[in-house]
């Protein structure tokens, strides 16, 4: 079973609605327990990074998720991306460190937030992009993350390259929005719901 | 590089029994097209980057047909969903993302209520906040009218987008009323003013009566999105010749 996590900064019922479509049960876990009980795990995220870190704060929730970012097959997606990393430009404060590097925010482009179908090149055709070559996704950002170079499971251009993906181990996440993205977005959610348990 | 979107929009009756979408012309004159949710399947089978659903009857009585016609599309459509129409507080904001909707569109309660737009943002992030901003011509420049389209206001459009962008908007949907339902093309200058006056996206709207109104809007406005409701329920065009179109004339696009 998947869970997606719910500590009140994401939009929830798309991404139910999404792994319905793909025959993929899934549950919340807003608990520490529930997260650890959880096989699969998928941390979404709207707002600004310190929000978000205060919430899984506020929640009890920091070390649940960094553990199970360490154990099991793990998804964040967009904002739930980000704070896998140490740091953001947005808001002072640590991440969930789980990925070296930090989060940063567009300058060169003409509008922020990107907002809209961007194509993504996979640097991988295993895990997460299995099947997938250049397509478009849908991403709603300001900020993006700049991870270790091996991290990095795609690339997207915005005013400059950035990167549209992670996956290292168990843990792989997306800036894009998997869930609004048509075809090519179930396939990604269906990919991370076929990585192996350990 | 980031496309240019096509967002079709379902303007939507709930006076009726059950919801349906309507066609009218500068708003008023209104025509039956069909059930909301079946026609945005068909939209987001045909290509559709987004959809937008307005409730031009802007009843917080029938604020739950809304939902469920919002709910049902979101089982089906894997493309953002924009909900608008009478939206005038959080709990309501709320709602909408709960049955499924990723951003919310609004303007009066904008326009009445500012902090509002700060409100949604903070709590939603900015991509989920949409002001939109009702044109219409008058002297040199542009003024807002609220209520759909009932009322002008003293307020200049470009400044109020100004505005709202350092409110905490994600986006502007700029429709001009001079030029809604007329097919006429968009309002190039206006789009463009707005469009060069923020560094949020602006969606330009009304006046879509063919492909190259579309690229006129994208290119000369520089919008980076079209909504368009008309053109598409006429069936003018498929939404798929519209990129064809805008992909030759060397727009980025998704196809």
């Amino acid at each position: 079973m998947i869970a997606i996590v719910d500590y009140g900064c994401g939009n929830i019922q798309s991404l139910e609605n999404a792994f319905r479509k793909i025959g993929q049960e899934t549950t919340l876990a807003s608990t520490a327990k529930e997260i650890a009980e959880a096989k699969r795990i998928v941390l979404p995220g709207v707002g600004s990074f310190g929000q978000a870190m205060e919430k899984i704060r506020e929640n009890g929730i920091e070390q649940a998720l960094k553990r199970a970012a360490l154990e099991k097959p793990f998804l964040g997606i967009c904002l739930g991306m980000q704070i896998l990393f140490e740091e953001s430009e947005e808001s002072k404060g640590e991440g969930l460190c789980r990925l070296k590097g930090s989060v940063k925010r567009f300058t060169v482009a003409k509008k922020v937030p990107q907002m809209g179908w961007n194509q993504v090149i996979p640097l991988s055709s295993r895990g997460l992009f299995e099947g997938i070559g250049e397509e478009w996704f849908f991403f709603a950002n300001s900020f993006f993350a700049v991870p270790e170079k091996e991290a990095i499971a795609a690339e997207s251009f915005y005013g400059k390259r950035f990167c549209a993906a992670v996956q290292k181990g168990n843990l792989a996440a997306t800036q894009f929005h998997p869930e609004k993205s048509g075809n090519a977005g179930l396939k990604i959610l269906r990919n991370f719901a076929k990585t192996e348990v350990k | 590089m980031l496309a240019k979107r096509i967002i079709p929009c379902l303007d939507c009756d709930l006076s009726g029994q059950s919801a349906r979408v309507v066609k009218g012309t500068k708003f008023s004159e209104l025509k039956y097209v069909g059930e909301p949710s079946k026609i945005a399947e068909k939209y987001y089978r045909g290509g559709a980057d987004e959809i937008c659903f307005l409730d031009i009857t802007a009843s917080a009585e029938r604020r739950g047909t809304m939902l469920d016609v919002v709910r049902k599309s979101a089982a089906q459509v894997f493309v953002p969903l924009t909900v608008g129409g009478g939206i005038s507080s959080e709990e309501e904001a709320v709602a909408a993302f709960k049955a499924g909707a990723d951003k919310v569109s609004i303007n009066t309660s904008a326009m009445l209520n500012p902090s509002l737009i700060t409100t949604l943002s903070k709590k939603f992030g900015r991509q989920a906040v949409v002001v939109a901003i009702d044109a219409k011509h008058s002297g040199s420049g542009w003024k807002c009218s609220i209520y759909g389209g009932k009322e002008l206001t003293e307020k200049d459009a470009v400044e109020w987008a100004k505005q709202a962008e350092s409110l905490g908007a994600g986006e502007i949907l700029l429709t001009s009323m001079d030029k809604d339902g007329t097919n006429s093309g968009f309002d190039l200058k206006l789009t463009k003013e707005v469009s060069e006056s923020v560094g949020i996206p602006v969606i330009a709207s009304g006046g879509a009566g063919s492909p190259k109104d579309l690229y006129g809007v994208l290119d000369k406005g520089e919008a980076d999105a079209v909504l368009a409701a008309g053109i598409f329920q006429r069936e003018d065009c498929s939404i798929a010749e519209a990129k064809e179109f805008l992909k030759e004339k060397g727009l980025e696009v998704r196809i």
